[in-house]
């Protein structure tokens, strides 16, 4: 039989983070940290629209409850690394990164955010596969390479409490509930580094979301992504066939079969 | 942490890959005890390349699953001397191998003989251009072993990894086919060449059209069944597209693991230690002589292994960090220009470019092999660079070895948003419809790249990581820029509806974000001067004989075409020589200086 990895549920104390609140010392120091943040809102033209405003605010931190949208998606599964709130600005996130759309499901449907929350509780999630010695030099050149301290855990959890907290100062709403063309704004805003959450560059945050929404939608669904292989099926990927004797030269004739997964799930 | 000091034995050989293997089975056959020093676990296809479970992307190209981790050993990195170095934190321009097989377990399998210019590249340019070509600051060299001699083993190496290719000509006469400008063989490839796939055929058709002259690759994966000289079998590829990053399922890829290992395990003189990390090699108190290495173990301990014959043969950077550790020869120093371990440190010039089929057009990019379709017009000296006023040039090449789909997805194309539908769409198109070219070129070696011992980071052993200093040069730029003018043609001849040119620009450092290739070179190379080599023409340290060092450490300068190819016969080249003479002579140097 293949190693199928199992995922257990956290049990170490650091694997379970406390859920932030608004009040704790930890998030007031995110806060501080912002200083830039209305204004950096308003220099990349994100000043709170009078749309974002008139949509209520969701108060669960469930993603869709205020989006509306004609299509609720599914309860979501818990998480089991991130917070009910995260989580939902997580999947918000997701879901404007690789949007349901004409061309196949978004990642909500996909499976993306559970993916990336187990993702979180391995050895790449725990910066094991990084190295991450000191002395930090942040501000060498880029093309040098990641040089932050943080592990992808602690980039969620920056990144994360980060965007909640700017929201809250200029939007005084949480992301999964602003209408998406205003989610689009902000996640552009973060594209373009318009601040940082406490030592992370906006920008660092985003590449990791952006980057972990596509291999959450393109991995084999044994991480936990790519549900149905509905990712394969839109890139036109066959998946673990791994024979491809009978194509090799059939040239201009698109291949014809559809995606198989380690597992043996066919689409 | 115990230390322990274990029984002599006649060789300690450092590293699993194809360099350590190809030695161990070589001095194994001349009756000598070896021990081979693996620093990562054991590895083979029944656990590594099993099928389906290993045919996961995320996990072998994005998690690295056969590679260095960083967090146990890595390099720090800068572009000029004047800047402070920061580590290589997370993996991205280039993978080392970890583990039983090394990189040989993970490459793709593009098995390239070097060129005779190659190989004497400096005596090449002078005899035809004279020496004023060279530019101030160029340390161009010749490697003192010629394509005469290293013939046989070329072919050796060919036979062992049952490469899959067609020759141009075998013992003077022409075949009909093959590559132009390929020296002559002495015998043919032992396997016919890997089918085309549509987009290495495609650029056949283009590349024939636009005046030049395609040639099937020679690639490491068995086109038939085959059972090479060691008794080793490997299926036919049945282009699966698993090349670059995994093992090969089908054990049609070669690597030491397939190759190699079944026929050295047999040898009751061989042993295999894994997570055995090397932390130098021991000298004597003449400095002249090595008495063995002292390695960890996985439980911590420091175990010395007495040897009357080191051979180094991890990974390029790995043998020049472990000859630094280890006070192997002088230390190179670019101010003074003195010392040979350090210098001449390579890398390969390789720039992408993406072509756009018309949307009836489906090209199967998941197909894939390490074979392809290549053209030399614009490789090494093929061309007159007289008027150009550089040194080098780029093979072009389809050599599509299977595009998953996060890679397909992660490339972003100027112009294109980098997330939403808008990009959605593209990323299908682009993935369905699209394939790349690449330019894989020479890059030159200067006085101000090298490799040293950082001042401030170390490794998770204690010891100061290894140090590069690498930028990209005038001359590597404009040879880049050269060789993509000419891919317009070809480009046209395929009727593409776009196309995206990847070539250097000029005040664009060196980036470690994105995989370039892990061709590194040189930093100890060969040659015939000890003042600028730090091995003489068989690998044997000049400074210290019973040390021989094995592997594309040895270049002078990096070339077009992939390195294994010539790794594999240096090191057959190598083993000859300790095998037939120094194993006969006092343990002395083969090379007087």
């Amino acid at each position: 039989m293949p190693d199928i990895p199992h995922r257990p549920l956290p049990t170490s104390p650091e694997a379970a983070p406390p859920q932030p609140s608004a009040a704790s010392p930890t998030r007031r120091h995110v806060v501080q940290g912002l200083g830039t943040g209305t204004a950096a809102l308003a220099l990349a033209g994100l000043a709170p629209s009078a749309g974002a405003q008139a949509v209520p605010q969701g108060g669960t931190g469930r993603a869709g409850s205020a989006t509306p949208s004609a299509h609720t998606p599914p309860a979501p599964d818990a998480p089991r690394f991130f917070s009910p709130a995260d989580f939902a600005l997580l999947r918000a996130a997701c879901e404007r990164i690789f949007p349901a759309d004409t061309q196949g499901p978004g990642a909500i449907a996909l499976g993306v955010p559970n993916f990336i929350d187990a993702q979180m509780d391995t050895p790449w999630g725990r910066g094991e596969l990084w190295y991450m010695q000191g002395p930090y030099r942040p501000d060498a050149p880029a093309n040098l390479g990641y040089q932050l301290p943080y592990s992808p855990q602690q980039i969620y959890r920056k990144g994360l409490a980060g965007v909640q907290a700017w929201m809250r100062q200029t939007h005084q709403a949480a992301f999964e509930t602003l209408p998406p063309e205003e989610q689009d704004r902000i996640l552009e805003a973060l594209e373009h580094n318009a601040t940082q959450f406490d030592g992370l560059p906006a920008a660092v945050f985003f590449e990791q979301l952006r980057t972990d929404t596509i291999e959450g939608a393109f991995s084999d669904p044994l991480h936990g992504g790519n549900r149905h292989l509905a990712g394969w099926t839109m890139m036109g990927f066959p998946g673990a066939r791994g024979d491809y004797m009978d194509w090799v030269d059939q040239y201009d004739t698109p291949y014809p079969y559809g995606p198989v997964s380690i597992s043996g799930e066919t689409a | 942490m115990t230390e322990k000091t274990l029984s002599p034995v006649d060789v300690v050989v450092v590293g699993s890959g194809w360099a350590g293997s190809i030695m161990a089975k070589e001095l194994c056959e001349a009756g000598l005890s070896v021990v081979m020093l693996e620093r990562r676990g054991r590895r083979s296809t029944a656990r590594d390349g099993a099928y389906p479970s290993s045919l996961d992307e995320l996990e072998g190209a994005v998690r690295y699953k056969l590679f260095q981790n960083p967090a146990d050993t890595t390099v720090t990195v800068r572009n000029r001397m004047d800047q402070e170095a920061v580590p290589y934190r997370r993996l991205a321009a280039f993978l080392p191998g970890a583990g039983v097989g090394g990189a040989g377990l993970h490459w793709t399998g593009v098995h390239f003989r070097a060129t005779p210019q190659d190989l004497r590249l400096r005596s090449h340019i002078v005899e035809r251009y004279g020496r004023a070509f060279i530019p101030e600051g160029m340390n161009l060299q010749d490697y003192g072993v010629t394509y005469e001699e290293l013939e046989p083993f070329f072919d050796r190496a060919e036979k062992v990894f049952g490469t899959s290719g067609e020759a141009y000509t075998v013992g003077g006469k022409a075949t009909g086919k093959g590559n132009i400008f390929a020296p002559d063989r002495s015998d043919d490839f032992p396997l016919p060449p890997l089918r085309d796939v549509y987009t290495a055929h495609l650029f056949r058709q283009a590349a024939a059209e636009a005046g030049y002259h395609p040639y099937a690759m020679p690639a490491a994966n068995a086109s038939q069944p085959y059972t090479n000289p060691y008794g080793a079998q490997m299926g036919p590829c049945n282009f699966c597209g698993y090349c670059s990053d995994y093992a090969c399922y089908m054990y049609a890829k070669a690597s030491p693991n397939v190759n190699i290992m079944p026929a050295l395990r047999r040898h009751e003189n061989f042993t295999l230690r894994s997570n055995a990390h090397v932390l130098k090699v021991l000298l004597d108190s003449t400095g002249r002589k090595a008495t063995g290495v002292v390695y960890q173990d996985a439980e911590g301990n420091h175990i010395t292994q007495p040897a009357g014959l080191v051979i180094l043969a991890a990974f390029q950077f790995h043998n020049v960090h472990l000859m630094l550790l280890s006070g192997i020869g002088k230390a190179y120093d670019p101010v003074s220009n003195t010392g040979t371990v350090g210098r001449n440190f390579t890398y390969q010039n390789i720039t992408n470019s993406t072509v756009w089929m018309p949307p009836t057009r489906s090209t199967d990019q998941f197909i894939g092999s390490a074979g392809g379709v290549a053209i030399d017009d614009f490789n090494c000296d093929n061309f007159d660079h007289g008027p150009h006023g550089f040194i080098g040039g780029s093979p072009l090449w389809v050599n599509q070895a299977g595009v998953k789909p996060i890679a397909g997805a992660k490339a972003t194309t100027p112009g294109v948003p980098r997330w939403g539908s808008a990009w959605k769409k593209a990323a299908i198109d682009t993935y369905r419809h699209s394939f790349t070219i690449n330019a894989q070129g020479s890059n030159m070696a200067y006085r101000d790249v090298y490799l040293d011992l950082d001042p401030t980071w170390r490794t998770s052993y204690g010891q100061p990581m290894l140090r590069m200093t690498f930028d990209w040069k005038d001359n590597d730029i404009r040879m880049n820029r050269y060789v993509i003018g000419h891919l317009e043609g070809i480009v046209k001849a395929l009727g593409a509806r776009d196309v995206q040119y990847g070539m250097r620009e000029e005040g664009k450092p060196f980036d470690v974000r994105a995989y370039q290739t892990t061709h590194l070179c040189g930093g100890a190379v060969m040659g015939e001067d000890p003042k600028t080599s730090a091995l003489n023409r068989y690998l044997q340290s000049w400074d210290v004989p019973n040390v021989f060092v094995v592997g594309a450490n040895a270049f002078p300068q990096g070339m077009g075409y992939n390195p294994t190819g010539l790794v594999a016969a240096l090191a057959y080249w190598s083993a000859y020589h300790i095998r037939t003479q120094w194993l006969k002579g006092n343990g002395g140097p083969l090379v007087t200086p």
